[in-house]
């Protein structure tokens, strides 16, 4: 059984994170921008259990156990802060919510 | 090329190319689904890397729950006019291609300079490691106290997201 390298996982992950950044910075739905994120959480956690599967350490998929957590609780938050901005402004267009910038 | 290694390229590009729909459709519904394809093809890469603990939750908690959360979003928003939405113009479509691509770079060539730690293949006794005894072992033995506040995290989030979300009543 031949093994694939760890750099394969490392550059498909690399890849992925990099559509995830195009997606934030392109796109103005701020359902897709999240989702963006959501996309660039993954591949950070594909890189953990690549490390901790060719290291031979369980710690990398506890952390990535966290990670999963902390995205969840991050997903709902944003999306009920989307709803609360949608109920004021009736749109979820990121260019218009601009009543932080100064 | 043997099986292994067609079913890893096979999952890689639809990885990468679902990735890419998800972020091009102007229906968020669609992109939706995308994502979820694109957590399948994660999760049987981490079945290939022996992580059959993180597969089980990659479907359970991110396919299943948080996309099943934003489908409700997305359904409960009622949007419209989507086309509008997704163009910008040139010049920041540019600039963000632009540090698209800079991230990329940067990454693979900090990949491809680094000289891991790791062996070149993956561990024998991985099997062993990715179930959810050893997970679990290690959660309560090694790990309690960050799982208790990973707890306390999830409270204070479920808190601020019903101040959040809910109608303010008129007093």
């Amino acid at each position: 059984m031949t093994e694939i390298p760890l750099h394969y996982y490392l550059l498909l992950s690399a890849i992925l994170f990099s559509i995830g950044v195009a997606g934030v910075l392109l796109r103005r739905n701020a359902i897709i921008v999240f989702m963006s994120i959501e996309l660039m959480l993954n591949s950070v956690n594909l890189t953990l259990v690549a490390f901790s599967a060719f290291m031979g350490n369980s710690t990398g998929q506890v952390l990535v156990f966290f990670v999963m957590a902390v995205a969840a609780a991050e997903a709902a938050v944003g999306l009920a802060i989307v709803i609360a901005l949608f109920r004021n402004k009736q749109t979820v267009n990121i260019d218009e919510m601009n009543i932080l910038k100064w | 090329m043997n099986f292994e290694t067609i079913l890893f390229f096979l999952i890689a590009l639809s990885a990468i190319g679902s990735a890419l729909m998800m972020i091009t459709r102007p229906n968020p519904v669609k992109g939706v689904l995308f994502l979820i394809v694109n957590f399948f093809c994660l999760a049987v890469l981490y079945l290939m890397l022996q992580a059959q603990f993180i597969a089980v939750i990659q479907i359970l908690v991110y396919a299943g729950a948080i996309m099943v959360l934003f489908l409700f979003v997305i359904m409960l928003l009622n949007l419209e006019d989507e086309k509008m939405l997704q163009e910008r113009n040139n010049m920041k479509r540019y600039v963000a291609f632009a540090f698209a691509g800079g991230v990329l770079v940067e990454i693979i060539s900090g990949i491809v300079l680094s000289t891991t730690g790791g062996g070149a293949r993956i561990s024998p006794e991985m099997a062993r490691l990715g179930t959810v005894e050893s997970i679990g072992s290690a959660l309560f033995r090694d790990f309690l106290v960050p799982f208790e506040v990973t707890s306390l995290l999830l409270l204070a989030a479920l808190v601020g997201v019903i101040v959040l979300a809910k109608k303010k009543f008129q007093s």
